[in-house]
């Protein structure tokens, strides 16, 4: 088939905190030395900002280096964190613990990370960033000698059957001398660069949680700009890992969510019902009660930290952002970490740029460049809170304290990750949980939580949710786990329906937030999660 | 001029052939749940994603169709609004339409001001068609057409299904109740477009870049000497009632004592 192709100096696919950020410091780097360069992003978002979901307090340590005057540029970072609470929740009662040092929130700033992107994007296009929402990359692009060319952009107009439609619009060849992909988590292509590059080899796996977040607006009353309340506990049991959020920023609007360890191991538990059940907690509902629920959204966390960062450079690309996985997870803070690696990315391709304009080489000394950051050293000194989890939240916690305060993050040992889609164990031999109805209030079901989503699809179109395998859904996951799918997604893309009979496996692609968990949990790897049509997936305000 | 390809059509002898205009607004995205503020005051637009009304893509497509089948020659795009209109207007010349007028106003535009602004161009521009959306979906108010049309005093073609250009004169299929009504018109002419006129093309992405580069130019609603102060008060905004739960009755009985004290349909 023939496509179109363009060139760029460096194209940057995804339209993330990393991906803006590293495009912002290109562009201000060829400023600087007069050497221009062409950088490109693309975003499978319908508008840079669409598919951002994230708490967020930020630490504005990198944004400040990339931008110094941010405050007067406008930058959305207008409520600093006040009133700072760690609760530990039991199933009635709500007990303050201290604190922990990492979680402290002094200059941080509560926002709407969308909200920032949309407005780093401004900055990047102002400088001269060509800046494409609404075209998803949907396959690497390779030299003959086995180095990265570039992306292609998806085709557009393919009918359900993938024939061409009356509208088909082939995909575009974007060429690039550097290709850097800041896909977020799990990112699609990311995932088939770790297969060629084999960049995991020698490393942890990628660990992960799943965050499902709403947007609320609360009474007057209610509000208290500024106050952050982090939980743990209830209703997570002792082994299983997650906690909550519950941000009030500006104009009567609070952020709550819950995030799960994807490494849960009973197939009954629903993220997503975890979420709605969490919020009935008398420390909780309180704030809620009289508000209105404004936007509902759910996306996938890479917990994995030091011990999971893959090989981050090969011939033509780089990883930056949490496709590769820099999120501080006691500090619960991954955008100053995703800049910072996007920042550091671009003056590395800079350099390579300046000294060999030619496509295809490796920027080799990224990593470098990387390991004599304070990110580095930020990641390595709590890299072993998270996998300490591995044997509950009670003794995670003792070791937390003698890791954190004791050892201050240099113990001599590493604790290792296990793969989140090994952890679930076979239904019969766990306890079916039996979550409360929705009231419709309070609590939700997910079909008008995705409604909040803004979430669309064109309809007509091959499903983005691939399985290997078609028997594995009824077969494996059904048979021996209950069917995971249709609890994991915080979207009600997977139903289990009879049809002449049997149990079958619906995919309704069309709700689907791009959250990732499928692609992450399910047992036997069977789902694969690839770009629909570019501006497909949810459209989310303030999120 | 040379150089610059444009699908099918050269500038040569653009200038020979008629002009469209096409006017597109910049409306809350279809895909987007609508919330009213809670004072009552609007639509929460904060941070909201933002496009091009539907039906004047549909619009947008239409006379592009009508350029590459040789009918028209320049299409001009027209948006009234704030300066964030521009990026409608850059689609709109991505999809294909040549240059864009800005008629750029902060202060909210009604139907009847739209049209006399709409108006005023078209004295301008002097263009044989005008193609409108049929409506907007944020006020679907659909009067804009009507009222550039009795304003032009030109014929109208609205709900249009197909529009068939000929000589001086047009046939436009319009969507009716029960059916569809075909109508001759004599040009120059007013269109609004419904949702089955056609299914408007993927932008590309070269032809975003080129869009950048076409013509866009801004003007001011005193530049042209319209009066747009509003003409109708807007009082609330509220959500529609949400729909109460169905409920399974026990028998007829129940059935007929729920209809008559609760409902009180009985």
């Amino acid at each position: 088939m023939e496509r179109e192709a363009m060139e760029f100096d460096v194209v940057i696919v995804g339209g993330g905190p990393s991906g803006l950020a590293c495009a912002i410091r290109l562009r201000q780097l060829a400023a600087e030395s007069g050497h221009d360069l062409s950088v490109c992003l693309i975003d499978k978002g319908s508008e840079i900002g669409a598919h951002i979901l994230s708490g967020a307090v930020i630490e504005p340590r990198a944004l400040n280096e990339l931008l110094p005057d941010w405050k007067d540029r406008g930058a959305p970072l207008n409520t600093l964190v006040g009133t700072d609470r760690f609760l530990f929740l039991t199933e009635t009662r709500a007990i303050r613990f201290p604190t922990p040092p990492q979680m402290h929130n002094e200059g941080n700033y509560i926002v709407s990370l969308g909200n920032v992107c949309r407005w780093l994007a401004q900055q990047a296009e102002a400088l001269g960033v060509d800046i494409y929402p609404g075209f998803a990359a949907a396959e690497v692009l390779y030299h003959d000698d086995g180095s990265v060319k570039g992306v292609a952009t998806g085709d557009m107009g393919r009918h359900k059957d993938g024939s061409e439609g009356p509208n088909f619009a082939p995909g575009m060849e974007l060429h690039a001398k550097q290709t850097i992909f800041a896909e977020g988590v799990r990112g699609s292509l990311t995932k088939t660069l770790f297969a060629r590059f084999k960049l995991r080899e020698g490393v942890d796996p990628q660990v992960f949680g799943l965050g499902v977040k709403e947007l609320w607006e609360v009474r007057p009353e209610k509000y208290q700009q500024g106050l952050v309340t982090h939980t743990v506990g209830w209703p997570m049991d002792s082994k299983t890992y997650g906690g909550s959020f519950c941000y009030h920023l500006e104009d009567n609007l609070v952020a709550i969510g819950f995030v799960t360890g994807l490494n849960y191991e009973n197939p009954y538990l629903s993220p997503f019902e975890e979420m709605q059940r969490f919020k009935t907690h008398p420390a909780i509902r309180d704030t809620f009660e009289g508000g209105r629920r404004v936007s509902y959204g759910a996306r996938a966390i890479s917990a994995g930290g030091f011990q999971s960062i893959p090989k981050l450079s090969f011939p033509g690309g780089l990883l930056v952002g949490d496709t590769a996985g820099f999120l501080n997870v006691p500090k619960i803070k991954g955008t100053h970490t995703a800049m910072k690696s996007g920042m550091t990315a671009a003056e590395s391709v800079f350099e390579l740029l300046r000294a060999e304009n030619e496509p295809g080489k490796e920027a080799v000394d990224y990593p470098h460049r990387l390991k004599n950051t304070w990110l580095w050293d930020e990641l390595y000194r709590v890299r072993n809170i998270k996998p300490s989890f591995h044997w509950g939240l009670w003794p995670a916690m003792a070791y937390g304290a003698l890791d954190t305060y004791v050892l201050r993050g240099k113990a001599p040992w590493t604790l290792h990750h296990h793969p989140d889609h090994e952890a679930l164990k076979p239904a019969a031999q766990c306890r079916e949980i039996v979550y409360p109805k929705p009231d419709g209030v309070l609590t939700f079901d997910r079909l008008s939580s995705v409604f909040l989503s803004n979430t669309n699809h064109e309809e007509d179109q091959p499903c983005h949710l691939t399985l290997h395998d078609d028997t594995v859904p009824t077969r494996l996951n059904l048979a021996v786990y209950a069917g995971p799918e249709q609890r994991y997604c915080p979207a009600g893309v997977y139903e289990f329906v009879e049809e002449a009979g049997q149990q079958q496996l619906r995919i309704n692609a069309q709700n689907c937030v791009h959250c990732k968990t499928c692609d992450i949990k399910d047992p036997s790897q069977n789902i694969n999660w690839v770009t629909p049509e570019g501006g497909g997936g949810p459209n989310y305000p303030n999120m | 001029m040379a150089g610059i390809a444009i699908p099918h059509v050269t500038y040569a002898n653009l200038e020979d052939e008629m002009k469209i205009l096409v006017a597109v607004k910049r409306a809350i995205d279809y895909n987007v749940k609508a919330r009213p503020k809670s004072d009552g005051t609007g639509v929460d637009l904060a941070n909201v994603k933002m496009s091009m009304n539907p039906f004047d893509e549909i619009a947008v497509e239409e006379a592009i169709r009508l350029q590459e089948a040789g009918k028209a020659g320049e299409i001009v795009v027209v948006s009234v609004g704030t300066a964030a209109c521009q990026e409608t207007l850059r689609t709109a010349m991505a999809m294909g339409a040549d240059r864009g007028i800005l008629v750029q106003s902060d202060d909210e535009v009604q139907p009847l001001a739209v049209a006399k602004l709409l108006k005023a161009i078209v004295d301008k521009e002097q263009p044989g068609l005008v193609i409108l959306g049929k409506q907007a979906i944020d006020d679907d108010s659909n009067q804009t057409g009507q009222m550039l049309a009795g304003l032009l005093g030109w014929g109208q073609g609205t709900f249009a299904a197909k529009v068939e250009i000929g000589d001086g004169s047009a046939n436009v299929k319009r969507e009716v109740d029960g059916g569809i009504q075909t109508i001759a018109l004599k040009l120059p002419l007013v269109v609004t477009a419904d949702l089955r006129l056609n299914e408007p093309r993927y932008v590309k992405l070269p032809n975003i870049m080129k869009a950048k580069k076409k013509p866009l130019d801004t003007v001011t609603p005193a530049d042209l000497g319209v009066d747009i102060a509003p003409r109708l008060k807007l009082l609330k905004v509220t959500e529609p009632p949400a729909r109460a739960g169905g409920v399974k009755v026990a028998d007829v009985n129940e059935l007929v004592a729920k209809l008559r004290n609760e409902a009180k349909v009985i």
